[in-house]
């Protein structure tokens, strides 16, 4: 099928494109840089509405704490930006395009949001829908409209930009952001214990975060998983790794490691290079990359990674080694842990019934989604965690509430929303 | 300010749904006395009465169903209630309508500290929650300074802040799960222990809802270990400009305190009459700001802060040396409102947010406006995060003085959007702030939100006449308008 694409350079023509679609019936794949593509259920749809044209930063007051740019704008132009004035997107967003085989640096704010994804920091910054304060945007009736607010403390009216979040551009186009940003710390240090299996890393990792040092980061690499790290300090351990972040002014840093070091026995601290390194491979799921790249290809890192599904499994983080032990005795595969336990990371070679094991292993305890997948694959499988009924109906409806006539991105969540 | 109308259809069949709710709750679980009603006439915005048809105070999830299923097929509106304490009026009841209380759910369900969560019931009080983790070292972080009395519940509905949110976020930030009700009797689970709920960010719309979208039957909400050292430090400036500019400069230098609090010149003055602080009483702007944390990191910090004060010009500098000293800088600030009400027969607390920046531009056209409405005002500020609680001193006996407090106070939250910020920081829109929602938002936005509302309550029973100044029938917004060939940019680029 060929496929049309609309690249409108305002809102109003974003707006208007909507409109048109609605007035012939026609669903559009709503879509930024296209980084995020490999993600979610596949559509099809005769039209693309291509917001990358959307593109430039309307408003940085670092003072303030907050940001607007408009929904294409590169990440890649944003995140200098913050650093220049050292401030961050503390929820650290992840950088997917290279964990779908393309490069990096690749992706938009609006996608940032839209797949309301967030890093290591997510258990003590939050996620993407924390910091979204406001948004521009065209529903499915294509009204341009707002919801939030351009302040970092603001309840008036219903909170529209977390319904945004991890919403895939099925609610509505955005158009404009509204960001809160916090300063990025000065300093940063890694905890590393060596050669602990899963339920006590996890254990560790859970006496680091109810400690009161300000934990940022709190990871669990078994040890084939901590052998493809490009750090050399988290390699040369050769066996599992844990490991335990602490950032923030340098005295901070220097006092909360030394206690941390002692309280949890760990073997060795990661400088701020390092650190930096090793938490970025773990954000971006670096483990489970494709072999692309030369280096990587040379290296023999990734393997037969290509061909292995990639899970994100959020549980209760005391739940973590258990859902782990369940999923690899059931299934060839390779996983790791972040978020305290909270997060597992799995590529896991297929088999029909992948979906069926990984999600019974879960149970109630949280949530998975097939990540990385073949089209195919994720035109069968439900990518998304499957919803109770009850919250599956209401899903529909707010669905139908924004976007009545399925014109915006329609299945690439659940099918029929 | 007017509610919708009372159905007399529905206060004709009060008989008749008193005892269908009789029927589901029983015994002193449904309140039709005029004189035990009159307990529930007002929440916190005193200044609006109502009494409610009957109240309803179910003690089960399955009760709370049942309830709301009857009312939606008997046609009657519910509006939901936790401690009452809401300033804007967001559970002021309707004399047509059923008064849904949840203070029988007052148990903590679980303490979980492996997980740093806490199950609740939405009845228990924001520090109950804390009460019960202390032992262990932990605390619930969000603390709006009701804290003692409103629920959790509340919290949720009103997506409650407090002074430390800069650093440690609001109700929304801090909440992990829910089990609510929606209208229809149909019971959801969103979200739980694990992080991020899975399909759309329900839970973050419900949120801040002001109890129009569903009923909280139970909460899930992350605890934080209680930092290890507290200090604070005081400072006085000649202008209220050199104290927005040393708040500026102190986030600039990457530093976001637990607390960063100002009060102007009749807010220093009221409070240190009442109890007696040791306020500087010669500055125009007092800041507050206090740093938590390893010990380490306050002691760093908490210098770096004074250097940047004193290069802002400030006048007064206090560094707090002990527990005590450092309880004594935040009596005042703390007491701000009753200490005004002393000095005040009345006064009116508002809640706008502002861009920081605006803080002088504000203060002085309010200025203004005090002298145009000869009314006086004082302003506490949660200044780390620009928002404005201006009280406004008036005296209820004295005819007109009510309603010239709030033409002052819609004026001020007007100009509060005009520099670009927001009608509500905390405290919710309410009945309070409702008609004003139209200078914040255009039709469009307003309807889209009201779409919102019908996915969850299509036939509009749960708290109608909060929030939206105009209430549309959802068909009527559910109508899809095509404008074929009605484009304004024909052109647009298709390839």
């Amino acid at each position: 099928m060929t496929v049309t694409t609309v690249k409108p350079d305002s809102a109003a023509q974003a707006a208007d494109a909507v409109r048109w679609a609605l007035s012939e019936g026609t669903p559009l794949d709503v879509a930024g840089s296209g980084s995020k593509r490999g993600l979610g259920r596949p559509i099809q749809t005769a039209y693309t509405l291509d917001l990358s044209g959307l593109s430039g930063v309307v408003a940085y007051e670092a003072e303030e704490l907050v940001l607007t740019a408009k929904a294409g704008t590169p990440m890649a132009e944003i995140l200098p930006m913050l650093a220049e004035r050292r401030q961050q997107l503390a929820f650290e967003p992840q950088d997917l395009g290279p964990l779908f085989g393309q490069p990096e640096g690749q992706g938009t704010l609006g996608g940032v949001v839209a797949s309301g994804m967030a890093g290591p920091r997510r258990i003590s910054a939050g996620s993407a829908r924390d910091h979204t304060l406001g948004i521009e945007g065209v529903n499915g009736r294509g009204d341009l409209y707002k919801g939030g607010g351009k302040v970092v403390k603001n309840v008036t009216g219903y909170d529209v930009p977390k319904l945004m979040a991890g919403s895939f551009g099925t609610l509505t186009a955005l158009t404009e952001l509204t960001v809160k940003v916090l300063p990025a710390p000065e300093d940063c240090r890694t905890l590393l214990l060596a050669g602990r299996e899963d339920a006590g890393a996890v254990a560790a990792l859970t006496a680091a975060l109810q400690s009161p040092y300000d934990v940022s980061g709190a990871a669990h690499l078994p040890a084939a998983v901590a052998a493809r790290s490009q750090v050399r300090a988290v390699a040369a351990v050769g066996g599992a790794v844990t490991l335990v972040r602490v950032e923030g002014f340098g005295p901070s840093v220097t006092a909360r490691v030394a206690a941390l070091k002692e309280e949890l026995g760990a073997d060795a601290v990661l400088d701020r290079d390092e650190s930096l390194a090793v938490w970025r491979e773990i954000r971006d799921v670096a483990y489970f990359c494709p072999a692309t790249s030369p280096a990587s290809a040379e290296e023999g890192r990734g393997g037969d990674q290509d061909s292995r599904h990639v899970w994100k499994i959020s549980v209760q983080p005391s739940e973590g080694p258990r859902v782990a032990e369940s999923i690899r005795w059931a299934l060839d595969a390779e996983l790791y842990f972040d978020w305290g336990g909270g997060l597992l990371w799995a590529a896991v070679a297929p088999t029909p019934d992948t979906a069926v094991a990984i999600r019974g292993a879960l149970g109630t305890a949280g949530h998975a989604t097939l990540v990385r997948a073949p089209e195919d694959v994720r035109t069968t499988a439900e990518v998304f965690h499957p919803l109770p009924d009850p919250v599956m109906a209401l899903s529909r409806r707010v669905k139908e509430s924004f976007d009545p006539c399925g014109i915006l991105n329609p299945g690439r969540m659940y099918a029929g929303v | 300010m007017r509610m919708p109308a009372p159905d007399d259809g529905v206060i004709a069949r009060r008989r008749e749904i008193i005892a269908a709710l009789r029927a589901i709750v029983p015994g002193e679980g449904v309140i039709a006395d005029e004189s035990e009603l009159r307990a529930y006439e007002c929440d916190g915005l005193t200044a609006y009465r109502q009494l409610p048809m009957v109240v309803v105070l179910p003690s089960t999830t399955e009760q709370v169903s049942q309830v709301l299923r009857t009312c939606k097929a008997m046609g009657v509106k519910v509006v939901p209630r936790g401690a009452g304490t809401s300033l804007s009026g967001g559970a002021l009841p309707l004399a047509d309508g059923v008064l849904l209380g949840m203070g029988k759910f007052n148990r903590i369900l679980d303490i979980d500290v492996a997980n740093r969560c806490v199950v609740t019931q939405p009845g228990v009080t924001n520090l109950g929650i804390s009460n019960a983790v202390a032992h262990e070292g932990f605390y619930y972080a969000p603390d709006p300074s009701s804290q003692i009395a409103c629920t959790i519940g509340g919290n949720i509905a009103e997506n409650s802040g407090g002074v430390h949110c800069l650093k440690y976020g609001l109700t929304t930030n801090n909440v992990l799960g829910l089990e609510m009700v929606l209208m229809d009797g149909t019971i959801l689970r969103l979200g739980g222990k694990h992080l991020d709920a899975g399909g759309y960010d329900l839970m973050g719309v419900v949120t801040g809802s002001e109890g129009l979208l569903g009923v909280v039957t139970e909460v899930t909400v992350r605890i934080l270990k209680k930092p290890a050292t507290a200090r604070a430090v005081l400072i006085g400036f000649p202008t209220s400009e050199q104290g927005g500019d040393c708040v500026a400069a102190i986030i600039a230098a990457g530093i976001i305190p637990g607390g960063m609090e100002m009060m102007d010149k009749p807010a220093i003055h009221a409070a240190e009459d009442f109890v007696h602080a040791g306020y500087p009483l010669d500055v125009e702007a007092l800041l507050i700001v206090e740093l938590d944390g390893p010990a380490a990191e306050v002691d760093h910090l908490i210098d770096q802060v004074a250097e940047i004060a004193r290069s802002k010009g400030c006048c007064y500098s206090r560094v707090s040396t002990s527990e005590e000293e450092r309880l004594s800088f935040w009596a005042g600030r703390k007491a701000a409102f009753p200490a005004v009400g002393r000095i005040s027969p009345d006064y009116y607390c508002m809640d706008g947010t502002i861009p920081r920046k605006a803080l002088p531009l504000v203060l002085h056209r309010m200025q203004e406006m005090s002298d145009r409405y000869a009314l006086r005002v004082a302003n506490v500020f949660h200044a780390g995060d620009g928002n404005l609680h201006p009280l406004i001193l008036y005296d209820a006996n004295k005819p007109g003085e009510l309603e010239r407090a709030e033409a002052f106070g819609n004026d001020i939250l007007r100009l509060c959007v005009e520099v670009g910020g927001v009608l509500t920081g905390e405290h919710g829109v309410g009945v309070e702030k409702r008609d004003l929602m139209t200078d914040q938002f255009d039709e469009v936005d307003l309807d889209q939100q009201q779409r919102i509302k019908c996915a969850f309550d299509p036939d509009g029973l749960l708290n109608p006449g909060k929030v939206f100044p105009k209430l549309h029938r959802c068909a009527e917004l559910g109508r899809v308008h095509i404008h074929k060939g009605e484009l304004r940019f024909p052109d647009i680029p298709r390839f």
